[in-house]
Order: structure tokens, then sequence, then C-alpha cells
């Protein structure tokens, strides 16, 4: 059984203390919002999931770019992980979006253009492990994976500038909103350490999973191997 | 006169924390339990290959 690296240990340790750093400065040092209240304070986490998570979705059209060029399996498996764990975070950006509509806009959910690129966006990704597992043929499901990964990737910077480019009632924090925009608000110096040392602790805490599965995903290819080589 | 007071909406926000807290923890134990898994499985299967080879 291969052990666990000691850079991983280290990064483990500081992701569980950066994720608590940035759940201490979102949930006391940041100052309470004056018109939504305590719910603003989901945003910080919001931000932080969707940053990595849209990240994620365009680090794996890279690695499919480069797997497409290649040929190395190894690309393929970077693009699983990378896909993997954005999924994750994405799904909890859109159920914290929901949450904080609730009291915001008066609704979970509403087909607005950010939210249904967001829900899209999660989809594509959700139909991208469902089809992989139907193709048996290592090299034939890293060759649709990669191309799979490359047009949904485009998904990633849709979500991020539809909030810019349409008439939108989602608040834009950087930058200019909509004049439909609801839910906006200036952030304090307080809030922006809050909001930056969020996006921080997200990267560390992607990273570290990502080698988690990535490690994984070495190991599922030993076992596949061996598998192969034990029927034969 | 005016009085304005900030509404209580507390009850999202610890909801939406513990939802990102156990989505999270969710996946970690999910990625520990399948590593576990592969391990058990490559354990097996490289007993049956020393069994083949003999």
């Amino acid at each position: 059984m291969q052990s666990k690296p000691i850079a991983l240990k280290i990064l483990d340790v500081v992701s569980i203390i950066l994720l608590g750093i940035s759940t201490y400065l979102a949930l006391f040092f940041a100052p309470t919002e004056a018109v939504m209240g305590d719910v603003q304070r989901v945003f910080y986490f919001h931000i932080g999931t969707a940053w990595v998570g849209l990240l994620g979705f365009v680090i794996a059209a890279v690695a499919g770019i480069v797997y497409l060029i290649t040929k190395d399996l190894r690309w393929d498996r970077f693009e699983v992980a990378a896909v993997e764990v954005s999924t994750v975070f994405f799904f909890i950006t859109i159920v914290l979006g929901s949450i904080w509509a609730r009291p915001a806009w008066n609704t979970w959910w509403t087909w607005d253009p950010r939210l249904t690129t967001a829900a899209i966006t999660e989809l594509i990704y959700i139909a991208y492990f469902m089809l992989r597992q139907g193709i048996e043929d290592p090299e034939k499901r890293a060759r649709f994976g990669a191309v799979y990964t490359l047009l949904g990737g485009l998904s990633a910077p849709l979500t991020f500038m539809v909030i810019r480019l349409f008439r939108t009632i989602h608040p834009v924090v950087i930058g200019n909103a909509s004049a439909a925009a609801e839910g906006g608000f200036s952030m304090t110096p307080d809030m922006r350490t809050a909001f930056f040392f969020a996006l921080f602790a997200f990267t560390v805490i992607f990273i570290d999973m990502i080698w988690h599965r990535l490690r994984l995903g070495a190991l599922e290819e030993k076992v596949e191997q061996l598998k192969l080589n034990v029927s034969l | 006169m005016l009085l304005e007071t900030i509404p209580d909406t507390s009850g999202y926000m610890i909801a939406g924390y513990a939802i990102s807290f156990i989505t999270m923890g969710l996946y970690a134990i999910s990625l520990y339990i399948r590593r576990k898994n592969l391990n058990r499985d490559l354990e097996t299967l490289e007993s049956l290959q020393e069994t083949k080879k003999k």
C-alpha cells in the first residue's frame, strides 16, 4: 500500500486550518450586512467555492487538450480529478446561492441567466461521469472525456460572464451590476479581508483535494491493469 | 420615527454553512472509502497473480 507523501499530509493540515480561519473570518470577523443580515455571510463560501469550481472546469479543459496532443493517460487522470472536485464545490455554490436567494429574492430558485447557466454547467459535468462509465476502453474513454471537457469548459467562462453581459437579478460584487440586480452590497475593508481569504483558502483546499483524487486515480488504473493481467 | 433593524436571517446562514461542511466532509469520506476498497482489491488481485504464477 502506497503511503501518503509528507507534503500531502502537511497540505491536509494547512487546508483544515485555512478552512477554520476562513469560517471564523466569515462568521465573526466580517461585519453584518445591514440589509440582508447574517445570510450575507454565505457569500464568502459561495464565491470561494464558485471560484475553484469554475477554475477546475477550465483546468479540466486544458488537461483534455494536453491529452489529445500527448495521448498520455496521466492527463486524463488529471482531468477526471479536476472535474470531480469542481463538481462537488460547484454544487455547494449552487446550494448556497439558493439559500441566500430565499430571504434576498423571496424565492429559492428563479430561471435567471446566471442561475440557469450555473445549473447547466453542473449538469454537464454530472453527465460527464455517467457517460464515462459507459466506455470500457481506457483510451476511447480518455478521448471522449477530453473532447467533452473541452466543449463543457466553455460553460465556465459563460457562467462567469453572463451577469456582466445580460440583464439579470444576480448581483455583481466586483464590476458593474445589471440595473435589475437585487441583493447587491458594497464591501467594507473587513468584508474584503474575509472575501480574499476565502478565495485563498478554497484554492489551497482545491489543490489538496485534487492531489487526493489524483492518487486515487493512479490506484484505480493499477487495479484495472491488474484485473486485465489476472483475467488473461 | 423609523426604526431600522437588521433582519434575522441567521437560520439561513447556519443552514448554508452546515450544508457546505457536510458536503465537503462527505466527499472527503468518499475519497477515503474508495481508496480503502481499491487497496483491498489490489491485495486480492496481487495474491491471485501470485497464485497464478505458481
